[in-house]
């Protein structure tokens, strides 16, 4: 009895307080804050690393763990171990972007023209070939690459093309050729097929309609998918790894992955990292800002825009 | 009167004769062959470089070892194929001192831990970015984003920076006096940080994406029904969230069954090594055709999930008409 007395006397001064956090917890509208707080911390985990492994390409010493003050050295104060001046990190930069090139200037118009056949085109053959092409989306990187490893090294006829180069630019596009394929008959199931009976309806040509109406329509699909084969041959790793063959053909990636393993580590590489890191982000800015002229006009914002050249919206 | 344009209905009459008389309006109809010439391109791609490779592979592994040269040679033709490396392949898989037995269940065990921690963590962020960020949402959209740009290899090497043994890591563990591990000597924690810390971008962006096209109405409708918060998650956004979490999990286990080069930066030890070391090891050895009937089996055996995301796929796109 006189317990329950003395505990509500007590409780008396904190009741608002208690009530009031009752109430902030009974709110359905309330802030989630630990949601919030979570996310930053995934945030901070993600990003916070790569900071700093850009710090460290900036480093004075030799360290790739220590920072040890600001310099240029790695990028080409140094006249023989900085990406400048090391021939095969300088070729590695150059190879990288001829490799996105070509691969894009391929793969892209064959994407699309696969994307907009199969799509129309009604049947068995169609719809099997446009299965293999989404297997291909999804297949593990390293049995493709095993696959074509085989073929450029053993197969009669394709033997004589070895690795190098060209083998790098056939994976490479074979791999990123569903990018295009995808996002482009994406962006066609949206369209519909009205705009094209209208304009078979006006006298247009199949062919006019192509390139009248269709491709305008499609072209921010097309350029996002660009801006994807572009970007992902930058960040590739497994393809170009196995159908590399020496020093002239190895881009950024390799060159990451095999100086590291191999004990030989140091801020230059982080240097060559970062290079590739802007190289991947003017392509993505580039990306926003061109996606966002093209769709200017239409219910487009920059959120969704966002995620058009991340390749999760059609 | 007679001024004023008669409203509609002489209007009516005059549409029909736009068509020629006599002909029926004829119904949009495309040559089919134009279609096929703008796919073939892509069908011919494909065949070539996509599935005559894979038929190059089967005929390695079923190929024979060429002794003088010490490299393997296909056979193009099924009726002479020599099932010795499969086989051998089995053996080390399933028989008595099979190492590639047990390199199989680590994989799956690594895969398995790897990607459900992944999903941990990137559904909350995913969750919170699409559903409570407000106005901040362009904000976090390109920081959640921004790890996808870049590249894999500049994400391994910045964890490699860090947990050196004299790297920052270990300067903030041995100054809260937690002793100072060699996180890069060949440890399987590592190797899933590395795996969960590489493949997350790829999981988040399909999860961001897929939360963000639920409709608030139902959300709102379910609390208006009288659903608390965490109810109208468990019974609204959960099952709404299925398709994108099944989607995201495969676009991370696939990539992680035929990953080799996370554990050789973040371990190199054999004890955790996983079945992409193992193909990769044998490319260029006299053991190629061995690499190939085991990356033919990974590829039987993911073909399940990778039919299951195609037709997923399929029915999305068709589900959006």
């Amino acid at each position: 009895m006189s317990s329950t007395v003395v505990s509500k006397t007590v409780s008396q001064p904190i009741a608002g307080t208690k009530a009031s956090r009752v109430r902030f917890l009974r709110n359905p509208w309330r802030h989630p804050w630990f949601l919030e707080g979570f996310t930053w911390l995934y945030l901070i985990w993600s990003l916070a690393p790569i900071a700093l492994a850009v710090l460290f390409s900036f480093n004075k010493g030799k360290s790739q763990a220590t920072y040890q003050g600001l310099s240029l050295r790695w990028y080409w104060g140094d006249k023989v171990n900085s990406i400048w001046y090391n021939p095969q990190l300088h070729s590695a930069m150059f190879e990288t972007l001829k490799l996105s090139a070509l691969t894009t200037l391929i793969a892209v118009p064959i994407g699309v023209a696969f994307a907009l056949g199969i799509n129309r085109w009604r049947g068995v053959i169609p719809s099997s070939f446009n299965f293999v092409m989404i297997l291909s989306f999804v297949v593990p990187e390293l049995i493709f690459g095993v696959a074509m490893f085989f073929i450029f090294t053993q197969m009669p006829g394709l033997k004589d093309i070895g690795l190098g180069n060209v083998a790098e630019v056939l994976g490479l596009v074979t791999w990123n050729v569903s990018w295009p394929a995808i996002i482009v008959q994406g962006r066609l199931v949206t369209i519909g097929k009205q705009y094209e009976e209208a304009s078979a309806d006006l006298g247009c040509t199949q062919f006019q309609t192509m390139r009248r109406v269709m491709l305008p329509l499609l072209t921010p699909a097309i350029f996002a998918s660009a801006i994807l084969v572009f970007s992902g041959v930058i960040d590739d790793f497994v393809i170009v790894d196995l159908l590399s063959s020496n020093a002239t053909n190895t881009p950024m990636s390799v060159i990451i992955y095999s100086t590291q393993h191999g004990g030989n580590g140091g801020p230059a590489l982080n240097a060559l990292a970062t290079v590739m890191l802007l190289m991947s982000f003017v392509v993505a800015g580039l990306g926003y800002l061109g996606y966002r002229l093209m769709t200017r006009g239409q219910r487009v914002d920059g959120q969704q825009a966002l995620t058009a050249i991340a390749g999760a919206e059609g | 009167m007679a001024i004023q344009p008669p409203p509609e209905a002489p209007l009516a009459p005059s549409a029909p004769p736009a068509r020629k008389p006599g002909r029926k309006p004829k119904p949009y109809q495309p040559n089919k062959l134009f279609w096929v010439l703008l796919a073939s391109p892509g069908i011919l791609w494909l065949i070539v470089l996509f599935i005559i490779p894979f038929y190059a592979m089967l005929a390695i592994g079923e190929g024979k070892l060429d002794r003088q040269t010490e490299s393997p040679v296909a056979v193009y033709n099924p009726f002479t194929w020599s099932s010795a490396n499969f086989v051998n392949v089995w053996h080390d898989l399933f028989g008595t001192g099979a190492f590639a037995g047990w390199i199989a269940w680590r994989t799956i065990w690594y895969v398995a831990l790897a990607s459900l921690l992944s999903l941990a963590i990137a559904y909350p962020a995913a969750y919170f970015v699409a559903r409570f960020a407000g106005r901040r949402k362009g904000i976090f959209l390109v920081l959640l984003i921004a790890p996808f740009w870049i590249s894999y290899m500049m994400r391994m090497l910045a964890w490699i920076d860090l947990l050196q043994t004299n790297g920052y890591v270990n300067k903030v563990l041995s100054f809260l006096h937690l002793g100072s591990p060699n996180w890069l000597g060949g440890h399987w924690y590592t190797v899933i940080l590395g795996l969960v810390y590489g493949y997350i971008p790829y999981l988040i962006l399909v999860l961001y994406a897929g939360l963000d096209r639920i409709d608030p109405s139902l959300l709102e409708a379910g609390r208006d029904l009288g659903l608390s918060r965490v109810r109208t998650f468990v019974r609204v956004t959960l099952p709404l969230s299925r398709q994108p979490i099944l989607t995201g999990m495969l676009i991370t286990v696939l990539p992680m069954l035929g990953d080799y080069y996370t554990n050789t930066l973040l371990s190199g030890a054999r004890d955790t090594s996983m079945i992409g070391n193992l193909i990769e090891g044998q490319l260029s050895t006299p053991s190629a055709g061995q690499g190939a009937i085991l990356s033919l089996i990974v590829l039987l055996v993911l073909l399940v999930p990778m039919i299951y995301y195609v037709i997923a796929t399929n029915r999305a796109s068709r589900a959006a008409t």
